[in-house]
């Protein structure tokens, strides 16, 4: 089997109908039960977003009403920055933390003895750190929406409520959040620390960023189809990493630390 | 909770519940274990002994489905051990490792929700309920793990083990790190078990929880040395003997032990007891008895000489030595 054709087909005898809802259910209510009680993680993604909503509402506020359109569109590209920051760093913690922070505790192994695959666990996992990105990326984008509609001026807030804008923010945040958290399993997958796991989590969570700092710095203009056909690439890429991840999700490297 | 659940009961099944023929590991070039062969049935409490190192966790994972053996064949609760079958076997099996580990952060009853939830387990409240009674947890459900002895997170993982009512009870060396008190209470969890019929694979290093709970034992040391029943690999690796005490040494042992019936020779033991060598027990005994006293010593005592199964196990464990010096 070359790399490729693992990639595609982690486990050959496995269709997505053999994954069982339930499991994959438990591990996520697991963890999102977890998350809640683990102060670290629990702050961190409750100090993160408010501090990546600062910076783009100072920056809208801060353009005058005077502003040439191009400057206006640079400092809501900026704004946009900031705002995609936060599905893309807030699950690259938890995920990051998902695989490597269980072996450390040891929970990993009885987990492992069970019927559960482990594509359920991987699935499990990525919606505990999807669900609860996606709200508060999403909360965040409404409230900079209204503070913008509200406060900003006219001008800025006509650019601010453009259809291709709103449209790549609604999609690439879900499409973002794919990519950190499948990035930050992967890493806690082969890690075996939780610190570094949660530095080059973060690390590999930024690439896709590049996207939307491209469009931020007007090197892209954002039109609704560009906005679509990044956002497919980003799903192809979201689909393919779960693929690599399940490979790298080894039962026997995981427990016993080699691979025979 | 309610307190009206049965405790967990053994599924029927027929035919052994463990076979291993020739079963191998080898990481690289390092050899967990080699060429293993033995079979345990449904309802048997099998002890797998065995010094740090000697193969015993990685014989268990690979049972467990957890990792692939190198060459070999296993089945365990009816089905071979391919990867394939690993999630079937899995459904049937329970594997409770050494260390419990357990989630801390969540509750007894979190903890056993979630593993209820990956066996799929229909009715999981009742589950649950019933197992932590097993394990004399039911009234703890609601205190966090993190809060629990180490004795009572070993309670809760046995609790966890027997959620989905398991055909086989793989538990690695469930006492290990406990203090006496706290071991006590996991050796009569298990011997309770055990008179309900579970199958249980046990690794333990501990000889007297082997003695005291295994139907059969099998001595492992990267390859399986001995198997069988504590008592037939006494008689095994040792003859029988008779141990006669008396006030003041003989002055003539030969005349007196040398010639007995049922008896084919005697030593001094450093303790300054007389041990006899016997072929035939009912006869040596009486017959010793006899001769000491017409000797006119006071006989202190007599019984059979008793081996431990930490006699064999060092008698084993000695040779190996002696294998690998020679």
């Amino acid at each position: 089997m070359n790399a490729m054709s693992a990639i595609m087909r982690p486990n050959a005898k496995m269709s997505v109908r053999d994954l069982s809802p339930t499991r994959i259910r438990a591990v996520m209510r697991k963890e999102l039960r977890e998350l809640r009680r683990n102060r670290f993680i629990a702050s961190t993604m409750a100090v993160m977003p408010v501090l990546f909503m600062v910076a783009p509402i100072a920056t809208i506020f801060g353009i005058p009403a005077s502003a040439a359109s191009d400057k206006i569109n640079a400092g809501i590209g900026v704004s946009v920055l900031y705002l995609t920051l936060i599905p893309a760093l807030v699950p690259a913690v938890v995920a990051s933390y998902a695989v490597v922070g269980e072996r450390e505790q040891g929970t990993l192994e009885p987990v492992l003895t069970t019927p559960v695959r482990r594509e359920e666990v991987l699935i499990g996992k990525a919606l505990a750190a999807f669900i609860p990105t996606l709200v508060v990326s999403y909360v965040m984008y409404g409230l900079f929406l209204a503070l913008a509609g509200i406060f900003a001026h006219p001008n800025v807030a006509s650019a601010v409520f453009q259809a291709p804008r709103i449209v790549a923010q609604l999609l690439f945040t879900p499409l973002l959040a794919g990519w950190s958290i499948w990035a930050g399993i992967a890493v806690s997958t082969r890690a075996n620390d939780i610190r570094v796991a949660q530095q080059l989590g973060t690390l590999v969570s930024l690439p896709p960023l590049a996207i939307t700092a491209l469009m931020g710095f007007n090197v892209i203009r954002p039109t609704l189809h560009l906005a679509l056909l990044l956002g497919a690439v980003l799903l192809v890429i979201n689909v393919l990493a779960w693929r690599l991840v399940s490979t790298l999700f080894d039962r026997e490297r995981l427990i016993t630390g080699v691979r025979a | 909770m309610a307190r009206s659940a049965p405790a967990p009961q053994a599924p029927q099944a027929s035919g052994p519940a463990i076979v291993v023929e020739r079963l191998t590991k080898r990481f690289g070039e390092r050899t967990a274990f080699a060429d293993v062969d033995f079979s345990v049935d449904y309802g048997e409490v099998f002890g797998f002994l065995g010094p740090n190192g000697a193969g015993k966790t990685t014989t268990v994972r690979t049972l467990g489905t957890l990792i692939e053996p190198t060459s070999g064949t296993a089945m365990v609760a009816g089905l071979p051990v391919t990867p394939d079958n690993g999630v079937r076997i899995r459904q049937r099996i329970s594997v409770m490792p050494e260390a419990p580990g357990l989630y801390l952060r969540l509750s007894v009853a979190e903890n056993l929700e979630f593993f209820a939830g990956l066996y799929e387990l229909s009715e999981p409240r009742e589950r649950i309920e019933r197992a932590l009674r097993a394990v004399n947890l039911l009234d703890r459900a609601d205190d966090p793990c993190r809060s629990l002895s180490k004795g009572l997170r070993q309670r809760v993982g046995l609790a966890r083990a027997l959620l989905n009512d398991p055909q086989v009870l793989f538990l690695d060396e469930p006492t290990s790190g406990l203090d006496p008190v706290a071991a006590g209470v996991v050796h009569d969890l298990i011997d309770d078990l055990r008179r309900r019929g579970v199958t249980i694979f046990l690794t333990t290093h501990r000889l007297a929880e082997a003695e005291r709970l295994c139907d059969r034992v099998g001595f492992m040391n990267t390859t399986l040395r001995m198997v069988g029943r504590p008592d037939e690999l006494r008689e095994q690796l040792f003859s029988k003997s008779l141990e006669i005490r008396v006030r003041e040494p003989l002055a003539e042992p030969d005349r007196v032990l040398g010639h007995l019936q049922g008896a084919d020779g005697w030593r001094l033991a450093d303790d300054g007891k007389y041990v006899l060598s016997v072929t035939d027990m009912d006869t040596a005994a009486p017959e010793a008895a006899r001769a000491v006293v017409a000797a006119g010593a006071d006989l202190l005592s007599l019984s059979p000489s008793q081996h431990s199964l930490e006699d064999v196990y060092f008698q084993l464990i000695d040779s190996d030595v002696e294998a690998e010096t020679r």
